[in-house]
C-alpha cells in the first residue's frame, strides 16, 4: 500500500540546537499513528514541518503523491491536512458555531453550506448545546474538542492532533479515544497524533513512532515499542504511565 | 435583528432625512461633520474592527483621495463624480502596495501601525513640496454659487452636502453589515482573533488582509473627495496630519471597535461632546485657550477607562434587556 504521508530524512535545527535529525517514517491511509517521546524530543517541530509552519533544513515531505515541504500552512490545509494546536487557539470572540463555520468555509460553496456542515460536526462532537456560547467561555476539554471540530470541518484526509488529550480527566479521555476511533473507522480518517497519555496511545495507534532528542529511536506496533530496550531507557524515570 | 433595533433605525433614519427641513445651517454643519466621521470611522473599522489590522495612518487615504479628485477638477475641470474613481483606484493601489509590503515581510502588530504612520507622514512631507497641487501653500477650489445645487460638480447648498454624506454613511453601514456576514467577514474575524489558527484552516491570510486594507482605503478615499469639495481647500499639513487619523478612529473606539453601530454611535457622541464643551465653556465664561480640549480629553479618558469595549456593546445589552 502506498503511503499517505511520507517523511524522508527530514532535519531541522534552531541555531545550534538540532530539533529533528534525519527523521523518516510513513503514515498509511486509514491508520492511526502515534508520535511519542519525552518533552523536547522534537515532536511538535516535526508536526510543524508537516503543517507548513516550519520549513525543513533538509529532507522531503510527501503527501498523497505531492511534495509539500515548504508549502504555507493554508496550502497544506488545502491539500487535505488539518491540525490542532497543543495550546488550543480558539477564535475567542466568536461563537462555537462560528469557529467551526470558519473551518468549513474554504471547502464549502457558500455560507449556507458551511453553516450546515458545521452544525453536523458540532452534533457529532456533542458541542451542539454550546453552539452559541463564545469560544472564550469553554472549559479546556471543550476547547480541545473545538480544535478538533474546526479541523474536521476542513474535510481533511489526514488529521494532525497535537496532545489533544492533555488536561483532560480520564473519563473525557476515554470519550475522546472512542470518538477518534469512530472517526477513523467510519470515515476512514487517517490520524497522526502526538500524545503523552500512553493508555490512549495503546488503545488507538496501529503504529507508534518514538522520538528522542530529535531522532527516531523505534517504530512499530505499540506492543513492540514499549518492550524496546532503547525506549525503556529514554523513558526511565519519566512519569510516562508506561 | 430584533424589532426594537429596526424601530430605532427607522426613527433615526426619519430624523436624519428630515433634518435639513427644520435645522439651521449651524446644526446642519454639525450633523454633516458627525456623518463624515461616522462614514470614515466605518471605513477604518473594516480594517481594524473586522480584520484586526490597526492603522494610524488613514489620513493618507483621506489626503490622496481628496487631492486626486481636487487636482483633476482644478487643472482639467474634471467633475468630482468622474474624478472620484481615480481617487478610489489610486488609494486601493497604495493600500494594496503597503499591505503587500507589510504582510509579505511579516510586519505585524505595533510595527504595522508604525508603517501606516510612516506612509502618511512621508506623503505629507512629499505634498508640502508638490507644487502642482500647491505645495504647503495649499490648493483652493472655486466656491461657486452656494444656493445652486450642482450634484455632478459637488457644488451646492449645505443641505446637498448633508444628503451626500448621509447617503455615504448609510451605504457604508449596509456594506459593513453585508461584509460581516459574508465569507470575508468570517475570515477577517478569524484572522483578528488568531492568525495562526486561521491559516491552519486553509485561509490565505495574506490575501484577505490585503482585501480589508483595499476596501478600507477605497472608502476613505471617498471621504477625502467629500472633504475636499465641502471645504474647498486642501493643505498637506491638515489632510495628511496624524491628527486626522486619530480623529477618524476616535468614533469607533468610543462607540465600539468591530461592531456595526459603534462607529456611528461614537461619532454622534463625539459631535455632541465637542458642541457641548463649546456651549459649556461659553456659558461659564471660561474662555481660556485649551479648556475645550481639556474637557474633551477628560470625557474620552473616562469613557475608555470605564467602557473599554465602547458604548455600543453596553447599550445593546440594555436595549435587549428592556425588550
Amino acid at each position: 500500500m502506498s503511503a499517505l504521508l511520507d517523511i524522508r530524512s527530514v532535519s531541522k535545527s534552531f541555531r545550534a540546537l538540532r530539533a529533528v535529525t534525519n527523521a523518516s517514517f510513513i503514515v498509511e491511509p486509514n491508520t492511526i499513528v502515534a508520535l511519542i517521546g519525552p518533552n523536547g524530543a522534537g515532536k511538535t517541530t516535526l508536526f510543524n514541518m508537516v503543517a507548513g509552519v516550519l520549513v525543513p533544513d533538509s529532507g522531503a515531505i510527501w503527501f498523497s503523491g505531492h511534495r509539500i515541504d515548504g508549502f504555507r500552512p493554508d496550502q497544506v490545509c488545502a491539500r487535505g491536512i488539518a491540525r490542532t494546536f497543543q495550546n488550543a487557539k480558539p477564535f475567542a470572540g466568536l461563537s462555537v458555531l462560528d469557529n467551526v463555520i470558519v473551518g468549513a468555509l474554504e471547502r464549502s460553496s457558500g455560507m449556507h453550506a458551511a453553516r450546515k456542515h458545521a452544525a453536523i460536526i458540532l452534533d457529532e462532537l456533542d458541542l451542539a448545546p454550546k453552539r452559541n456560547f463564545p469560544a472564550s467561555s469553554l472549559t479546556l476539554p471543550d476547547r480541545k474538542k473545538l480544535e478538533l471540530a474546526r479541523a474536521l470541518a476542513t474535510r481533511p484526509k489526514l488529521l494532525l492532533l497535537d496532545e489533544v488529550m492533555a488536561g483532560m480527566r480520564p473519563i473525557e479521555r476515554e470519550q475522546m479515544v472512542a470518538l477518534l476511533r469512530e472517526i477513523n473507522r467510519r470515515d476512514g480518517m487517517t490520524i497522526l497524533l502526538i500524545e503523552h497519555v500512553m493508555r490512549a496511545v495503546m488503545a488507538l495507534a496501529a503504529k507508534v513512532i518514538v522520538l528522542h532528542q530529535g531522532e527516531i529511536i523505534a517504530q512499530g506496533s505499540a506492543g513492540q515499542v514499549v518492550r524496546d530496550p532503547a525506549v525503556l531507557e529514554c523513558y526511565l524515570g519519566e512519569d510516562s504511565e508506561l | 435583528m430584533t424589532r426594537r433595533v429596526i424601530f430605532l433605525l427607522a426613527g433615526l433614519g426619519a430624523v436624519l432625512l428630515g433634518l435639513p427641513s427644520f435645522a439651521n445651517n449651524y446644526v446642519l454643519s454639525v450633523a454633516t461633520l458627525f456623518l463624515f466621521f461616522a462614514y470614515a470611522g466605518q471605513a477604518w473599522n473594516i480594517m481594524m474592527g473586522f480584520a484586526g489590522q490597526l492603522s494610524l495612518g488613514h489620513s493618507l487615504y483621506l489626503g490622496i483621495g481628496g487631492y486626486a479628485a481636487a487636482a483633476l477638477y482644478f487643472h482639467y475641470g474634471i467633475a468630482p463624480w468622474a474624478g472620484l474613481w481615480f481617487s478610489i483606484v489610486l488609494c486601493m493601489l497604495i493600500g494594496a502596495s503597503m499591505g503587500a509590503l507589510a504582510f509579505r515581510y511579516g510586519v505585524s502588530g505595533v510595527y504595522f501601525t508604525l508603517l501606516t504612520i510612516a506612509f502618511a507622514e512621508f506623503t505629507r512631507i512629499g505634498f508640502d513640496h508638490f507644487d502642482w497641487v500647491g505645495g504647503s501653500g495649499g490648493m483652493f477650489l472655486r466656491v461657486g454659487q452656494r444656493d445652486h445645487v450642482d450634484l455632478f460638480n459637488l457644488r451646492g447648498t449645505p443641505a446637498m452636502f448633508y444628503y451626500v454624506i448621509l447617503a455615504l454613511a448609510a451605504a457604508a453601514f449596509a456594506l459593513s453589515a453585508w461584509l460581516l456576514r459574508s465569507r470575508a467577514g468570517y475570515y477577517w474575524q478569524a484572522i483578528r482573533e488568531n492568525e495562526d489558527a486561521a491559516q491552519a484552516l486553509g485561509i490565505n491570510t495574506f490575501r484577505w488582509k490585503i482585501l480589508a486594507v483595499v476596501i478600507s482605503a477605497a472608502m476613505t478615499a471617498l471621504a477625502g473627495v467629500f472633504s475636499a469639495f465641502y471645504y474647498n481647500n486642501l493643505f498637506p499639513e491638515q489632510l495628511f496630519h496624524i491628527n486626522r487619523s486619530i480623529e477618524i478612529i476616535l468614533g469607533p473606539i468610543i462607540g465600539g471597535i468591530g461592531t456595526l453601530f459603534g462607529p456611528i454611535l461614537g461619532a454622534a457622541l463625539l459631535a455632541l461632546l465637542a458642541d457641548g464643551a463649546t456651549e459649556l465653556v461659553g456659558a461659564l465664561g471660561w474662555e481660556v485657550p485649551g479648556v475645550k480640549q481639556l474637557i474633551y480629553g477628560v470625557v474620552l479618558f473616562v469613557v475608555v477607562t470605564f467602557l473599554p469595549h465602547g458604548v455600543w456593546p453596553v447599550l445593546a445589552r440594555k436595549l435587549k434587556a428592556i425588550k
